[in-house]
């Protein structure tokens, strides 16, 4: 009775993992499918095939501009968010003070308000500052929830390497700057990566701040997307399919990378290799 | 763990912090005061016209319990589906590396691409009502995009991911030593789960639950391009949204964000009280 009580529970739960994976295959198979068709009215498949949604969906949007807009604020936000999040990580790793509890939920609450929450009054305090709707306030507001997370993620890396090591530097008189370029960057370069890699994929995939913040000539390719929906109608829906795929493009090659660097099961704690058992 | 150099009159190294406080202080302390100030300033009327505005109108409030209905469940359903499958995933096989690769990808489509899709693939003409009709199996329209179960559905969709990540990376957090242990003892699969992991999971199931559940929260584009935005899916972001860049009223709006960012908080300090009642104590096991 209970061996098959067991085996009905994991038969339901490979079940469920099948539903959810096939069907979401299938949504893109639907999104790509439409991308490339000529004409698809209510069959199983259209009725001719074609590149030219690309072509239009490239000049419509004036994709090239808004993938260029893309990866400026990924990358400057993935460079700042390491430049002030590391250090932090580290000084949060290593020491005790008085008030780090505080400074800890300092950097959780970014992470636990809805981005919606702090981005409107954000807006409204970009706008004085003439920062909103210029790549700048899409950097700034995109970096809130980022550099808390590097610091989350680096925090557990940090705490991982031989404090003697430190120490050693310090004997030899390396002062902080150094002894960070020479010993932490280095034994660091896998924890970096991952926190970079995810805060590039979060960002490519972050809508609500963007959306609140950007002008028209500094959408990031999800509210460009976003927007192509909205006014689904207006334009032919293959060539928002297409924007679609090629967004899909985008993030899936980094996430792939990402995940070739970074072992899913590594990022909140660090990983015992886990026998297999009977 | 205290070095020589931390017992020095000043340590230099608490300087590094400094940069990413003085950011966090000037971006988001200084912004969240200042609406939270902006919000008792209305345009007219006393202090608290703008929350006696939300309490008293009929397309306002009402959406406190729109966005609770949609972003409970989903929660719910993604951190309890996600839980056995990452105890499942806990054990290193073959597969493991390529199911969980395959499950993550979904984190990739973003909220907008899953919209697009389920647009295409659960409507009138998508492949799954030909599916069904094909082989008789449900004759009837489908309904689920422009409505609560679209919303949900997508929620599910582009929650459960990250739910399953950050599980899977707390229940290998674990030592494995403690659950054989008690297999020593005679413990099955489903007791082990019961009586080791479970209560070992709890703070990180907690934090878990609190992250899906702001994400689920602030659901803005999928309620607009799957919902109904103006009847049964006019999430409390939807609202905030108009008053702040249809209405021009940020006061208004300020006020609608700080009555979310409150009843955010209400469910995050509900959550980590539930977890207070669990065990709280190390994960690995003694040398023993």
């Amino acid at each position: 009775m209970k061996v098959w009580l067991d085996k009905a529970w994991r038969g339901f739960l490979l079940g469920l993992m099948t539903i959810f994976v096939v069907n979401i295959g299938l949504m893109i198979a639907a999104v790509a499918t439409s991308s490339f068709a000529r004409r698809w009215l209510g069959t199983w498949l259209p009725d001719g095939w074609t590149t030219s949604w690309y072509t239009a969906a490239w000049k419509e949007f004036q994709l090239f501009d808004v993938l260029l807009v893309t990866i400026e604020v990924v990358f400057a936000v993935v460079f700042l968010a390491l430049l002030i999040g590391v250090p932090a990580a580290y000084t949060l790793a290593r020491r005790d003070f008085v008030g780090k509890r505080a400074l800890m939920l300092l950097f959780l609450l970014p992470l636990m308000v809805p981005p919606i929450t702090y981005g409107i009054p954000l807006a409204t305090v970009l706008y004085q500052a003439h920062l909103a709707g210029t790549i700048w306030g899409v950097i700034l507001a995109n970096l809130i929830p980022a550099a808390p997370f590097v610091i989350l993620v680096m925090t557990p890396f940090i705490e991982q390497i031989d404090q003697n090591l430190e120490s050693a530097a310090r004997v030899f008189g390396a002062s902080t700057g150094r002894m960070f370029m020479h010993i932490l960057v280095p034994l660091l370069a896998p924890g970096i990566l991952a926190a970079s890699l995810l805060v590039l994929v979060r960002t490519i995939a972050l809508f609500e701040l963007t959306f609140l913040t950007a002008g028209s000539d500094s959408q990031t390719l999800v509210v460009a997307l976003y927007y192509a929906v909205f006014a689904a109608g207006v334009r032919a829906p293959q060539s928002v399919d297409a924007m679609a795929m090629i967004y899909m493009a985008v993030t899936l090659v980094w996430l792939l990378i990402a995940l070739r660097f970074v072992n899913p099961t590594q990022l909140v704690s660090r990983v015992k290799e886990h026998p297999q058992h009977a | 763990m205290m070095s020589a150099l931390a017992r020095t009159p000043f340590d230099r190294t608490l300087l590094l912090v400094i940069p990413a406080a003085a950011f966090m202080l000037l971006l988001f302390v200084y912004p969240f005061l200042y609406g939270l100030w902006l919000s008792f300033n209305p345009k007219e009327g006393g202090a608290l016209a703008n929350y006696h505005h939300f309490f008293t109108t009929d397309n306002l409030w009402p959406t406190i319990w729109i966005t609770l209905k949609l972003a409970l469940p989903a929660t719910i359903i993604n951190v309890g589906i996600a839980l056995p499958i990452a105890f499942k995933m806990r054990v290193k096989t073959r597969y493991q590396r390529w199911v969980t690769t395959i499950l993550v990808v979904p984190i990739t489509l973003g909220t907008v691409l899953i919209a697009e899709g389920m647009l295409l693939y659960f409507g009138p003409k998508g492949w799954l009502s030909q599916f069904l009709q094909f082989f008789h199996l449900y004759e009837g329209p489908i309904r689920l995009t422009h409505n609560y179960w679209g919303v949900l559905i997508s929620l599910v969709i582009s929650g459960f991911p990250f739910a399953f990540l950050l599980i899977l990376s707390y229940i290998t957090g674990i030592d494995p030593v403690l659950a054989r242990a008690a297999a020593t003892l005679g413990a099955d699969s489903r007791n082990q789960f019961r009586h080791i992991y479970l209560p070992l999971l709890a703070p990180g199931l907690a934090m878990c639950f609190c992250l899906a559940f702001v994400q689920a929260f602030s659901v803005f584009p999928s309620a607009v391009l799957l919902g109904s935005p103006a009847g049964p899916t006019r999430v409390i972001s939807i609202a905030a949204y108009e008053a702040a860049f249809e209405q021009y009223d940020y006061s208004l709006a300020s006020a609608i964000a700080m009555v979310m960012g409150f009843v955010q908080l209400v469910i995050v300090a509900a959550v980590l009280s539930l977890r207070n009642l669990f065990y709280r104590g190390p994960v690995t096991g003694g040398k023993g």
